[in-house]
C-alpha cells in the first residue's frame, strides 16, 4: 500500500479535525460565527460630539472623558434587545462607578426621554446620534452594544447583544482590574 | 433537545424589514467618475445585517447609512481604496466582499494558482506515462470512434 | 397518536436498515445466500416504514395536529394545504425525514433493478446504502425527532415562513436531495467494488445510469433554487455564492467530473482510480453540505436552526463514512491500476484535463467557503469571501474547461486525430467570434474583453456541440442516445454561458422613487407607476401596484403588478416583483418603500438573455436524461458485448 494513497484521508481527516474543533468551540461559547469582530479593540476610541438628550443645550462629548474608563451603550426604544438589558444595565450602574455613557441610536428624542422616565436611567449622559454617524464611527451593526473604554483610552471590550451582570462581572470588570481602573 | 427558535427565519426576517431607504434613490453624484465609483463600491461591500447582499442590494437600514457614508465620502474626493480602509478601520475586513491580500490570506488568492499549476503538472504526469503504454496495434480502435 | 406511530415506523425503519447493512456487508462477505437473499426484503421494508413514517408527517400538518412541535413551529391553519404538505420540509427535522426518504427511495430502486448484478455485489451495494441509512434514522431518532409533541399544544401554529410559500421553493429540496443523496448510489457502489477488490468496464457501465440520473436531478434543483431566488427575492441576482448555495454547487461539480470520469473507465477501463475517488468526493460533498447547512457554524440566510450538538452528530457520521472508504481506498488503489495507454489529445486525454479543471473549481469553492471559519478559529480575525472573489475564482479553471471543449467533443479515443478537427474547431471559434461581436454591438453598455472571450467561447462551443449530430449523418453513422444526450447537454453548458454572460455584463438597474403618475426610462424601455392599490391574499395583504411599460417607439409591452405583501401571521413584508418574460429580455420591477402621498420607491431592471441561462441549464439535464436512456443500459446483450475486464494488476 504506498503511502500517498492515504492523501485524501489524511485532507480529510484534518478537514473533520478543524469542523470538530470549530464545533466544540462554539459549543463552549468561544466562537460565534455570526459576531463581527471588532477592530477597534486595542485601538483609541473613536471621537463623538453630540446633543444631550436629557439637557438639549448641553453636549456629549468623548473629551469629557479622558483619563476615566467608561462604557459606551448603543440603545434606541425601538429594539427589542435594549429592552431586556434595561434591567442590567440599572444594576451594573448601582454597582460601579463608571460612567455608561448612552448613545441613542437614530431614535425619536422625546420616545427615548419617556423611555427613560418610565423604566429608569441607568445612564451617567446620554448623546443623541439621529443619523447613525457616531455609530458608523464605533462600527455598530445591531443594537444593543456596548463597549468598554480603559482609562487610557483604548478600547477594551465589545459586547453585542443585550448586557447581563453576568458579563459584566465575567468580561467587563476583570478587564477593568487589569489595566488597574478599579470597578467600583 | 432545546428548540431554538429557527434561526434561518429570523434572518429572513431581517432580511425583509421594510426600512426607512429601502432602495438607493439617491440622486447620482454630479462627476460621473465619482457616480460609477459609488455604485462600484456598493456593490464591494457587505450588508452587517442581510449578510449574503451587498450594500447596493439591502433593504436595511444600516445600509441606506452605510450607503449614505460612502456617497460623502466619494463626494469629498476618496478613492475607492480609502472609502475602503474608512470602513474596515471601523467594521473590518469583514464589510469587504472581496477579502483583502495580506499575509492571512495570500492562500486564499495564490490557490487558484496554484493548484491550476499543480493539476497541470498531474495531468501531464498522467499522459507522458499513458503515452508510454499505447500499443503499437492501431487497429484495437476504430478510427474514429469517438462514441463517448 | 400520528406522531407516535410515526416514531415507531421510523424506529422499525431504522432496524431494517441495520438488517440491510449486516444481511448485505456480512453475507456477502461469508457468501452465505441466505443471509444475501434478505437484503432487498430489508431494504424494502425500511423504504415501507420511512415512506410509511414521511406520509404520517404529512398528514400531521394538513391535519393541522399543532401538537406535533414540529407542525407548530412550522404551520397554521390558514395555510393554503398544497403549502401545508411543503411545510413538512421547511425547517430542519421535516428536511432530514425527506432526506432519508429520499436515500430510502433511492435504495429500493437498486434493489428493484439490480436482479442482473451478481448477487455479492449487489448484497454489498445495498449494505453500504445501508450504513448510510441507519446511520441517518439513527441522527434523526436521537437529534431531530419531528414527531415530538408540544405540551400543551398550541392553538395555532407559527406558520410557515412566507419565503417558503412558492411553488419553486416546495419542489427545489425534493428535486435537490434526489440529486445530491442519489450520489450515495455512486458512493455504495465505489465502496462495493473496493470491498471485491474489482473495479472493472461492467462495474462502470452499471454505475452510469444511476450516477447521470442524480446529477440531472441535482441540476434540476440548483436550476430550480436559481429561478427562484430571481424572481422571489426582488433584487434580480440569480447566484449569491451563498454558503448553502456552494453547499449544492460543490457535489455538482463533483458530480460532472464523475460522471464524465465514468465514461473512460466504462469505455477504456482507465482512471479508475480517480473515479473512484470522484465517486467518493462527491457524496462527501454532498454530506459536507448537509452539515454545514444544520450545523450552525457558517452564517447564511439559507441555514436551518443552528445547533451545534446536532453539527457533531453528522461531523461524526461524514467522518465514519468517509474516511471508512477512503481507507478502503488506500487498501485497493495500487491494484486497480490497469496497463491501457492513450495519446496527446485523446479524448481521455481531455476527459483528464475535464476532470482536473473541475475538481479544482470545487476545491476552490470550498477553500473560499471554508477560509473566513479557518480564519476565524485560528483566532486570525474575520473576513469574508464574497461573490467578487467567488465569481473571479470560479472562471480560472471554467474559462479554460470551456475552451477544451469545443476541441474534445469531436476527439477520439486513444489516439489524437485532432488535426482533421482544425477546419471544424476553427469555424466553430469564427462562429463564437461573430457571435460574441453581435451580442456586444446589440447590447449597449462597455464592450469588456471578458465578456467578449467569455462569449466566443460559449457560442463556439454551442456551435461545437450542434456540429455532433451533424458528423454522425456525415459519416452514415446512426447516432447513439448517448451522443445525442452529450450533444444536447454540452449546447445546453454553452447556452448558459451565453445568458450568464449577457445578463450580467448588459444588464441595466435603476432604483428611482415616483409618485403616481411618474415614469422613469431603462434601457429604451419607459416604466410608468400608475397606481397603488390593496390587495388580500389567503393568508397575507399586500400593496399592488399598476406599472405601465411601453417600448422605444411608443407601443405597449405590458403592466406589472409587483406587489408588497405582508403575512398575517409572521408579520413579515416580502416582495413580489412584476416580471415581463421574454426569450429576449426580461423586465423586473421591485417595490422599495412606501414614500407617502402614494410615492413608492422601485428598482427597476433590464436583464438581457436572461432566461437562456435556465434553458441551458434545463438542456444539461434534459442531454443527462437522453444518455440514460442509451439502449447499451435496457438491454440484457449489452451485458455479454462489454466484458472486456482489464487484467488486475497482482
Amino acid at each position: 500500500m504506498k503511502l500517498r494513497f492515504f492523501l485524501p484521508a489524511a485532507a480529510v481527516a484534518v478537514l473533520c479535525a478543524s469542523l470538530w474543533y470549530g464545533l466544540n468551540a462554539i459549543r463552549g461559547g468561544q466562537y460565534d460565527p455570526q459576531l463581527i469582530e471588532s477592530p477597534l479593540i486595542g485601538r483609541a476610541a473613536p471621537d463623538f460630539i453630540a446633543e444631550n438628550l436629557l439637557e438639549p443645550a448641553q453636549q456629549v462629548a468623548r473629551s469629557q472623558f479622558l483619563g476615566k474608563p467608561f462604557v459606551l451603550n448603543v440603545w434606541g426604544t425601538w429594539c427589542v434587545g435594549c429592552r431586556e438589558e434595561h434591567g442590567a444595565l440599572l444594576a451594573i450602574a448601582k454597582e460601579t462607578d463608571v460612567p455608561i455613557v448612552g448613545i441613542s441610536w437614530k431614535d425619536d428624542r422625546q420616545l427615548a426621554r419617556d423611555w427613560l422616565a418610565q423604566l429608569g436611567n441607568p445612564y451617567h449622559v446620554v448623546g443623541v446620534d439621529p443619523e447613525g454617524k457616531i455609530a458608523i464611527n464605533w462600527g455598530v451593526y445591531g443594537a444593543p452594544e456596548s463597549f468598554l473604554v480603559g482609562a487610557d483610552g483604548r478600547v477594551l471590550h465589545k459586547r453585542i447583544g443585550p448586557m447581563t451582570l453576568d458579563i459584566w462581572h465575567q468580561d467587563f470588570v476583570p478587564l477593568l482590574k487589569k489595566t488597574g481602573s478599579s470597578p467600583q | 433537545m432545546t428548540v431554538i427558535r429557527p434561526l434561518a427565519t429570523l434572518m429572513l426576517g431581517i432580511l425583509l424589514a421594510v426600512a426607512a431607504h429601502a432602495v438607493d434613490t439617491e440622486v447620482p453624484l454630479a462627476d460621473p467618475v465619482q457616480q460609477e465609483r459609488y455604485e462600484t463600491l456598493i456593490h464591494e461591500l457587505r450588508c452587517l445585517q442581510c449578510r449574503s447582499q451587498s450594500l447596493a442590494d439591502s433593504e436595511v437600514d444600516l445600509a441606506g447609512e452605510l450607503r449614505s457614508e460612502v456617497r460623502r465620502l466619494v463626494a469629498e474626493g476618496k478613492s475607492e481604496a480609502q472609502v475602503k480602509a474608512f470602513l474596515t478601520a471601523r467594521y473590518g475586513d469583514y464589510i469587504l466582499f472581496r477579502p483583502p491580500l495580506n499575509e492571512r490570506t495570500w492562500l486564499l488568492w495564490l490557490a487558484p494558482a496554484l493548484l491550476l499549476l499543480g493539476g497541470l503538472l498531474i495531468a501531464w504526469r498522467v499522459v507522458r506515462h499513458r503515452t508510454g503504454l499505447v500499443s503499437g496495434d492501431p487497429e484495437e480502435f476504430d478510427a474514429g470512434d469517438r462514441e463517448p | 397518536m400520528t406522531a407516535e406511530l410515526g416514531q415507531i415506523a421510523l424506529i422499525l425503519a431504522l432496524c431494517l436498515a441495520l438488517g440491510q447493512a449486516v444481511f448485505g456487508l456480512i453475507g456477502a462477505g461469508f457468501g452465505w445466500g441466505n443471509w444475501m437473499a434478505a437484503v432487498r426484503p430489508a431494504t424494502l421494508g425500511q423504504a415501507g416504514f420511512v415512506i410509511l413514517a414521511f406520509l404520517l408527517l404529512v398528514s400531521a400538518f394538513v391535519g393541522n395536529d399543532f401538537s406535533v412541535q414540529y407542525v407548530a413551529l412550522n404551520s397554521n391553519s390558514e395555510l393554503p394545504t398544497f403549502y401545508r404538505v411543503a411545510a413538512v420540509w421547511g425547517a430542519h427535522e421535516g428536511s432530514m425525514l425527506l432526506w432519508v426518504l429520499i436515500l430510502a427511495l433511492w435504495s429500493a430502486a437498486v434493489a428493484l433493478l439490480s436482479r442482473s448484478l451478481p448477487e455479492t455485489f449487489s448484497s454489498r451495494v445495498l449494505g453500504v446504502l445501508g450504513i448510510i441509512s441507519s446511520g441517518i434514522l439513527l441522527f434523526i431518532l436521537l437529534t431531530s425527532n419531528p414527531f415530538l409533541r408540544a405540551v400543551p399544544a398550541p392553538f395555532d401554529g407559527n406558520d410557515l415562513n412566507p419565503l417558503l410559500q412558492d411553488f419553486a421553493l416546495t419542489i427545489h429540496p425534493p428535486i435537490l436531495y434526489t440529486g445530491y443523496v442519489g450520489f450515495a448510489v455512486a458512493f455504495a457502489f465505489a465502496c462495493a467494488a473496493m470491498i471485491e477488490g474489482k473495479l472493472d468496464q461492467t462495474w462502470a457501465r452499471w454505475t452510469r445510469p444511476w450516477t447521470t440520473v442524480a446529477w440531472l436531478f441535482l441540476t434540476i434543483g440548483i436550476t430550480l433554487g436559481s429561478w427562484w431566488a430571481y424572481y422571489e427575492l426582488g433584487w434580480g441576482g440569480w447566484w449569491m455564492w451563498d454558503p448553502v448555495e456552494n453547499a449544492s454547487f460543490m457535489p455538482w461539480l463533483a458530480g460532472t467530473a464523475l460522471i464524465h470520469s465514468l465514461a473512460v473507465t466504462e469505455k477504456r477501463g482507465l482512471f479508475r482510480n480517480w473515479t473512484l475517488l470522484l465517486a467518493l468526493f462527491t457524496f462527501s460533498l454532498s454530506l459536507l453540505g448537509t452539515f454545514l447547512v444544520r450545523s450552525g457554524i457558517i452564517v447564511s440566510v439559507h441555514a436551518f436552526a443552528s445547533d451545534p450538538l446536532r453539527g457533531i452528530f453528522i461531523l461524526g457520521l461524514l467522518a465514519v463514512f468517509i474516511l471508512g472508504a477512503l481507507t478502503l481506498y488506500a487498501w485497493r488503489a495500487g491494484q486497480l491500476r490497469s496497463d491501457a495507454g492513450f495519446e496527446w489529445w485523446s479524448r481521455e486525454c481531455f476527459l483528464l484535463l475535464n476532470n482536473v479543471l473541475l475538481v479544482i473549481a470545487a476545491v476552490l469553492i470550498l477553500l473560499g467557503t471554508l477560509y473566513p471559519l479557518m480564519l476565524a478559529l485560528m483566532k486570525l480575525g474575520t473576513i469574508s469571501v464574497g461573490p467578487p472573489y467567488f465569481q473571479l475564482v470560479f472562471l480560472i479553471p471554467v474559462l479554460p474547461l470551456i475552451a477544451l471543449l469545443i476541441i474534445g467533443m469531436h476527439s477520439a479515443w486513444k489516439r489524437a486525430r485532432i488535426a482533421p478537427l482544425r477546419q471544424r474547431v476553427v469555424t466553430c471559434l469564427i462562429v463564437g467570434a461573430l457571435g460574441a461581436i453581435a451580442l456586444s454591438f446589440v447590447y449597449t453598455g462597455r464592450v469588456r474583453a471578458m465578456v467578449l472571450i467569455g462569449l466566443l467561447l460559449a457560442i463556439a462551443t454551442m456551435a461545437s456541440a450542434a456540429w455532433v449530430p451533424f458528423d454522425y449523418r456525415q459519416r452514415r453513422v446512426p447516432m447513439p442516445r448517448g451522443a445525442l444526450g452529450m450533444a444536447i447537454a454540452h449546447f445546453g453548458v454553452g447556452l448558459f454561458a451565453v445568458g450568464a454572460a449577457v445578463a450580467s455584463a448588459y444588464q441595466i438597474e435603476r432604483d428611482v422613487s415616483l409618485a403616481p403618475g411618474q415614469s422613469a426610462n431603462v434601457a429604451g424601455y419607459e416604466f410608468r407607476y400608475v397606481t397603488m392599490r390593496s390587495v388580500e391574499g389567503p393568508n397575507y395583504h399586500a400593496r399592488e401596484a399598476d406599472v405601465v411599460i411601453t417600448d422605444a417607439q411608443g407601443g405597449l409591452v405590458t403592466t406589472l403588478h409587483p406587489q408588497k405583501r405582508t403575512y398575517l401571521v409572521q408579520q413579515q413584508p416580502m416582495t413580489e416583483a412584476g416580471i415581463d418574460v421574454s426569450w429576449k429580455r426580461d423586465l423586473f420591477v421591485a417595490l422599495g418603500e412606501d414614500l407617502g402621498n402614494g410615492a413608492w420607491s422601485m428598482r427597476l431592471q433590464y436583464k438581457p438573455l436572461i432566461r437562456y441561462l435556465w434553458l441551458g441549464s434545463l438542456l444539461m439535464a434534459f442531454g443527462g436524461l437522453m444518455a440514460t436512456t442509451d439502449r447499451r443500459y435496457r438491454t440484457e446483450l449489452a451485458q455479454a458485448r462489454a466484458e472486456t475486464t482489464v487484467p488486475v494488476r497482482p
